[in-house]
């Protein structure tokens, strides 16, 4: 019996220990919802990495930027993510204070943005400019500043998102502080007039816009290639203003309290590869952070704007409270 | 059973837990999330500017609301046409909507480049104005009229059709009818009514913004999802429900100081006659009230419905699984609202029978999560179960418990009256017969209380198939459910095949609310 039991043991011991060896070591990557969708690039960027790494890449998706922060800090140091990816400049100076990311210990990279970049703990890996998308067979002249939005002919709406639940509500805010510094709010007070509503999230701005509500709609530079890319329609395009574009970085950042450091740095540096990058613009619509060869005809139809617009993450953490309460008390009115 | 002193019996215990388990989803939760709190709240004069701006828009949505409903509920009770019932069905779909389907329904109507607007321009009339304090009042009436209108028309079903036939002989005319009749029926019925679509337009958030054309909107809902998300103040968001579950709990004392209680006895059960308002003014009356109401409420899902069908073939592959994954939220949380509204509804009755105070206090929990906020109970119960289950892994029973939580009011407004007046009416006669437990239950109350129950089933299915809820911060991409897969295809440019899902999500949800409503009433007596 007492033999029985042994060899019971040992057997069971030996399964379960090649069960264990056989599983490859899991990489969790927390993301917002649409990187992760089919039309994101998660499908692609998984397959990828799991050809080199020997690794299970699996991806959470958590909302937007901003809920994806809420949600880590919730989690804080218990949380099974490795990797947070999806963040921005205007929430980096907040997710750096909470302690729970790790510096990333990988050699700088001259990455091709229109701004330097060097930070310990977060690594770009695209990057867009704000920009209203119009319809430019119903619109012929856009307006080429905010001062023309402003002094634009009565009729002309454009529909925005709110600053407190929308990422480019909030980028919209921080451009036009960054054009306008202590003037602020009196330029809001003098859109208010052209801006038709304000609306939770971008998915309803956009539907709007389409459905012909508004003249114009805050979105990115690269909304337009979306529709010539991916459905042969060229009626779309981004107003350029001669005051410059607000610009976001989105980035990534392992987490100091995940199990696969390796792993987690491995995939950061995945995340610049060629590869990686490639996939980047025609699965998340933003520019890739390094020159790569797969950016379709089409896809940079914008070209360089006459300035561009970004402040640090410590002076976006800063002047964002002032400027979204400028912001409801210009609107409430 | 009456008037004897008894043990705490095996129902009432169930009634004690089933509201235990509602205030920890709803209180329990809230203060989860204050005790997780850095920093202790304090509301800045933006916050009670959302406050008094929620209570102003829900308190005038809900009366426009109730007003409308009480013709449509009168001419739908008094008249029987071709077309009636499956009328009564699609009143239900603007409330199962998903607010952002609704949104781009109304916007096709009302909108600058909508029906209306075209058919002025065509006159060289400038475009209808729906941004303003004024869409936001047309959206929640939009929403709740069809509601409100069900309750009403069952307050008219509980007129025993014994009075009308009375009535009639003594020839009193639809005015006089209205006096002794329905006016002491909707003393009964409209305060209950009102205060539900009081809350319901008080926790309204995406629609208010959208088309209250700005932040002067804000409510308090708003004001919560910018504590959580873009402050992660925790105790400020714990704060604003604490105040959110304030006026739902000032909304339903009030309503139930106004609410007269048995107004009528019991009938014989016989299906309505009605022979007064049969002239021409009255006829034409209702049908003008009728087109009215059907016009308004179609048109903007027909454009829904419109869109939906012209990209039907867009429906992307990874639907199939979520629409699998609804249908079993669904029918789940349904089958639980309506097991925890019996077990209350029950509770409740026994210790009114035992003449303790405490029933009005159970039977109020019941509607405690109706003023509750879906971000807070999601991230309280976030931060309980995050300790011991993997988010994703707990997607489903989460969503499933807290759409039941959500539902949970509708199920007891319908089910509680039912129960109350089979009891009251069959009750005793049962009692004198010998009969007891489950023979009791299945012979004497349950064929009474089945179109009821059958409502309440329908309604929670329908709201739980349509409602994003929670699951938002539990879901990853592998267990979405289908308004989830329609807001990320939103996200993802993709708005032609989220048109298409919004359709699939509209027609499975009243399909749902058909099939169960239907059930409960085939057969039944009234």
């Amino acid at each position: 019996m007492r033999q029985l039991f042994t060899i019971l043991t040992a057997l069971n011991v030996a399964v379960v220990g090649t069960l264990w060896a056989a599983e490859p070591p899991v990489l969790t990557v927390m993301t917002y919802d649409s990187f992760v969708t089919q039309w994101g690039p998660g499908p692609q960027v998984e397959a990828a990495f799991e050809t080199t790494c020997k690794c299970d890449l699996q991806f959470v998706g958590a909302g937007d930027g901003a809920a994806l922060l809420a949600r880590i800090r919730l989690e804080g140091k218990r949380s099974d993510a490795d990797i947070v990816l999806g963040l921005d400049t205007s929430l980096t100076a907040q997710a750096r204070a909470t302690g729970l990311f790790a510096d990333h210990g990988l050699p700088e990279k001259d990455y091709d943005l229109p701004v330097p970049w060097s930070d310990p703990i977060f690594i770009p890996y695209d990057w867009g400019y704000f920009a209203f998308v119009y319809d430019n067979t119903k619109l012929t002249a856009p307006p080429a500043s905010f001062d023309d939005l402003i002094n634009a002919p009565k009729d002309l709406k454009i529909v925005i998102q709110d600053p407190r639940s929308s990422t480019p509500g909030l980028g919209l805010l921080l451009w036009v502080k960054s054009v306008y510094g202590d003037d602020a709010p009196g330029i809001w007070e003098a859109l208010s007039p052209r801006i038709l509503t304000v609306t939770k999230g971008w998915s309803e701005a956009y539907g709007m816009f389409l459905a012909g509500e508004a003249d114009m709609v805050l979105s990115y530079t690269t909304s337009p290639s979306y529709h010539l890319i991916a459905e042969n329609d060229a009626t779309k395009a981004a107003a350029s203003f001669s005051d410059g574009h607000y610009m976001q970085i989105e980035v990534a950042a392992k987490l100091a309290s995940s199990d696969q450091p390796e792993l987690a740095d491995a995939f950061l540096d995945f995340m610049t590869s060629e590869r990686f990058q490639s996939i980047i613009p025609t699965t998340n619509w933003m520019y890739p952070v390094v020159m790569t060869d797969n950016i379709p005809d089409g896809f940079d139809t914008f070209g360089t704007p006459d300035k561009t617009l970004l402040f640090s993450d410590v002076q976006a953490a800063s002047v964002r409270d002032e400027a979204l309460s400028e912001w409801l008390a210009a609107l409430s009115r | 059973m009456a008037g004897r002193a008894q043990p705490v019996n095996f129902t009432t215990l169930a009634g004690l837990v089933a509201a235990a388990l509602i205030v920890a989803l709803t209180v329990g939760t809230v203060a989860t999330v204050a005790l997780r709190a850095e920093y202790s709240a304090r509301l800045n004069p933006a916050d009670w500017a959302a406050i008094r701006f929620t209570v102003r828009q829900a308190l005038v949505s809900a009366m426009f609301s109730v007003l409308f409903a009480i013709p449509v509920a009168r001419a739908l009770a008094r008249r029987q046409f071709w077309g009636r019932s499956m009328m009564i069905t699609l009143l239900g779909a603007p409330f199962i909507l998903p607010v952002i389907v609704a949104i781009f329904g109304l916007l096709a109507v009302f909108g600058r480049t909508g029906l209306f607007s075209q058919i002025l321009a065509s006159f060289g009339v400038g475009p209808l104005n729906i941004y303003g304090f004024q869409g936001i009042v047309l959206a929640h009436v939009f929403f709740n009229l069809p509601l409100a209108t069900r309750l009403i028309l069952r307050g008219w079903q509980t007129i025993p059709a014994e009075h009308f036939r009375l009535a009639a002989q003594l020839s009193l005319e639809s005015n006089h009818v209205f006096r002794h009749l329905e006016r002491p029926m909707l003393r009964g019925t409209l305060p209950g009514a009102f205060a539900v679509i009081f809350l319901l337009s008080a926790a309204s958030f995406a629609v208010a913004l959208a088309l209250g054309g700005g932040p002067k909107a804000t409510t308090v809902e708003l004001a919560i999802y910018q504590a959580f998300r873009f402050d992660f103040d925790l105790g400020k968001a714990a704060f604003l429900a604490l105040v959110q579950l304030a006026l739902s709990a000032t909304a339903a004392l009030v309503a139930w100081k106004f609410t007269a209680r048995r107004a009528f006895d019991a009938g014989f059960g016989r299906r309505i006659r009605r022979w007064d308002g049969l002239n021409a003014v009255s006829i034409a009356q209702d049908i003008a009230v009728l087109s009215c109401a059907a016009l308004f409420l179609f048109l903007p899902l027909s454009m829904v419905v419109l869109r939906g069908v012209a990209h039907l073939n867009e429906i992307p592959a990874p639907v199939f699984p979520a629409i699998v994954r609804s249908l079993i939220v669904a029918v789940v949380s349904a089958g639980l609202a309506v097991f925890l509204a019996l077990i209350l509804a029950r509770a409740a009755l026994d210790f009114r029978k035992n003449g303790k105070s405490f029933a009005g206090w159970i039977e109020s929990v019941g509607f405690l999560t109706l003023a509750t906020s879906p971000m807070v109970i999601g991230a309280g119960l976030f931060i309980l179960l995050f300790r011991f289950f993997s988010p994703s892994s707990m997607a489903l029973p989460v969503t499933i418990t807290v759409n039941a939580a959500l539902s949970l009011p509708f199920a007891l407004y319908s089910i509680l009256p039912a129960l109350r007046d089979a009891e009251a009416h069959y009750g005793r006669l049962a009692d004198s017969l010998g009969m007891r437990g489950v023979t009791r239950f299945r012979l004497a109350i349950w064929p009474r209380i089945r179109p009821s129950v059958g409502f309440a089933a329908g309604l929670s299915a329908a709201l739980s198939m349509g409602d994003l809820g929670v699951i938002a911060l539990f879901a990853d991409a592998d267990n979405a459910t289908l308004p989830l897969v329609m807001y990320r295809l939103m996200a993802g440019y993709q708005m032609d095949a989220a048109s298409a899902v919004a359709l699939l999500l509209l027609a499975l949800s009243l399909a749902l609310f058909w099939l169960f409503d239907r059930g409960g009433r085939l057969n039944a007596a009234t």
